[in-house]
């Protein structure tokens, strides 16, 4: 019992926190911009990459290194932005896709350029698990620090969304880009607005993945497909949706490991990312909106 | 004193011209009504004023100032609010957001402002916190003239906003805009039914292909044989 939650369920919740966060964002990217933003899991990768830096610059610790480079990514998802994507804001959906692909590829190339492309630890030596309810639950503190920055960016972006009149207007923006221009709705602002958004979310989930296991230039990518099956589980547009879609993803690839029936795992570990794509395949067959009505196009 | 003026407008889509020489007036205080046949540009009239298609000849004149193919994020802060006929509100935003949302441009606080509507508007003041998408037809309507009064517009444009309801509801819009205009807001709305528009307009223009073709009192129009017969014979 204590080992299926230990080993299993307590895993599962922090890659479904980490997924989550990625999904967040390329929700409300879809949302607002109206196109499947493949680069998204390469600002993921680079924002734990600028972290690096400056933890190796300051000696800060990884969380607050994130912030800083929240900063940058942001800065920089603006300048992309405005080369990459404006040009194309009235063009076909796929030509947004297209260039968010090549956009993807850069950014690895550039990393690779910089960095190298060997794997490499962010938080250094070997974390004892801490021990509650007398040993019977037990898990390192990272997974503890990943939980709680999650949820604290979760209030945020929930507070943005529907406290604060620019989050308020991102919701028009996404609900209707005609009548928000007709409302006078500063639509590029709100553009702007949602890239900081979604950069300091990505780098949010990139900081914990590499926290969580180790920096490497292949994280972003291999983020993509359960950060996809996370937004369309919960519907594409509705990021709290994305929320919900990335804990259950997560949750489900680490117990399609758990022995169910007999003592071996029921899937074998290296396949579990396949209940990603199969929880994604199953959605757009039965139910392409999404658990909480989102846009089917 | 005169509101908004079309002059001698000609407008279309890219190359296709839809009006041809139109001239509409709204004066203080006035609820002017633009009815005709359906394909007529009735709507397209509207949409001139606003921006949203290319006027080619002739200008637009807000007050005292030329407006002529403003972009519509402009003529919202110039004090024109617009309500399109369909998609009309932002149905997973709440009534209160939506209103919240029309106050966009507003710097000031609104919130006297969203006390009056909801006077104005009882039945909003019990849904506020329901996503609009949630409320019937009628609702709606009434929704998104809130949110385009959040503004205290100089002018409010209405593009039909009985389409599609039941007759009962039909009725309470009319009521609405009504109430709406004896706050002093000028109202130029377009229609389809023609006879109860006409019925609490202060004046009329019937358009037909783009170009005017009967202008008067809405009791000079109802009266009038030819309009009698192309819209309110049959109509029933």
């Amino acid at each position: 019992m204590w080992e299926f939650v230990n080993f299993y369920f307590i895993p599962g919740l922090v890659l479904g926190c980490i997924y989550a966060l990625g999904a967040l964002g390329i929700s409300l990217t879809f949302g607002i911009l109206r196109f499947a933003n493949f680069a998204h899991g390469e600002i993921m990768m680079l924002g734990a990459y600028f972290t690096f830096t400056i933890m190796g610059l300051t000696g800060w610790h990884p969380l607050v290194a994130a912030l800083p480079s929240m900063a940058l990514a942001a800065l920089l998802m603006l300048y992309l932005d405005r080369q990459f994507f404006r040009p194309f804001r009235d063009s076909p959906t796929i030509m947004l896709v297209i260039a968010s692909f090549g956009l993807m590829l850069m950014i690895r190339s550039a990393v690779w350029v910089f960095y190298g492309t060997q794997s490499k630890p962010l938080l250094r030596g070997f974390q004892r698990p801490t021990q509650y309810l007398d040993g019977a639950i037990q898990f390192p503190d990272k997974h503890l620090w990943i939980f709680l920055t999650t949820i604290v960016i979760m209030l945020a972006i929930w507070y943005l969304l529907t406290r604060t009149k620019i989050g308020k207007a991102m919701r028009a923006v996404s609900d209707s880009p005609e009548l928000a221009k007709l409302t006078g709705i500063p639509v590029e602002t709100v553009i702007r607005a949602t890239w900081i958004v979604a950069a300091c979310s990505a780098v949010a989930a990139g900081v914990l993945l590499a926290i969580d296991s180790q920096l490497d230039s292949l994280m972003g990518f291999k983020m993509l497909l359960p950060m996809f099956a996370s937004a369309i589980l919960g519907g594409i547009g509705r990021p709290f949706g994305a929320v919900l879609g990335g804990l259950v993803i997560g949750v489900a690839e680490e117990l399609s490991a758990y022995p169910w029936i007999g003592v071996e795992p029921l899937l074998n570990p290296a396949y579990k990312t396949g209940m990603a794509f199969a929880i994604m395949v199953v959605m757009l067959i039965w139910r392409p909106s999404g658990l909480f009505k989102g846009r089917v196009f | 004193m005169t509101v908004l003026a079309l002059e001698h407008i000609d407008a279309g889509y890219g190359d296709t011209a839809i009006l041809h020489d139109i001239s509409l007036q709204v004066e203080r205080g006035e609820i002017v009504v633009v009815i005709g046949p359906n394909g007529a540009g009735k709507s397209t009239a509207l949409k001139s004023v606003f921006g949203l298609l290319n006027i080619t000849a002739g200008r637009v004149v807000l007050e005292e100032s030329e407006i002529t193919n403003t972009p519509p994020e402009q003529v919202v802060r110039l004090g024109v609010c617009y309500v399109p006929q369909t998609g009309n509100v932002f149905v997973n935003l709440s009534v209160q957001e939506n209103l919240e949302m029309g106050a966009f441009v507003r710097s000031d606080d609104f919130r006297p402002r969203l006390d009056e509507i909801y006077a104005m508007f009882p039945d909003l003041a019990e849904k506020r916190r329901q996503p609009a998408g949630s409320l019937s037809g009628g609702q709606r309507q009434m929704v998104a003239m809130g949110k385009a009064l959040m503004l205290e517009p100089k002018i409010l444009l209405l593009d039909e906003p009985t389409a599609g309801l039941s007759p009962k509801y039909r009725g309470e819009i009319f009521q609405t805009v009504k109430a709406i205009n004896a706050t002093g807001v000028p109202i130029l709305m377009v229609e389809q039914n023609a006879k109860q528009a006409l019925g609490i307009a202060d004046r009329a223009y019937v358009l037909v292909d783009g170009e005017n073709r009967h202008t008067g009192t809405g009791p000079e129009l109802l009266a009038d044989q030819e309009v009698a017969r192309m819209f309110l014979g049959a109509k029933g």
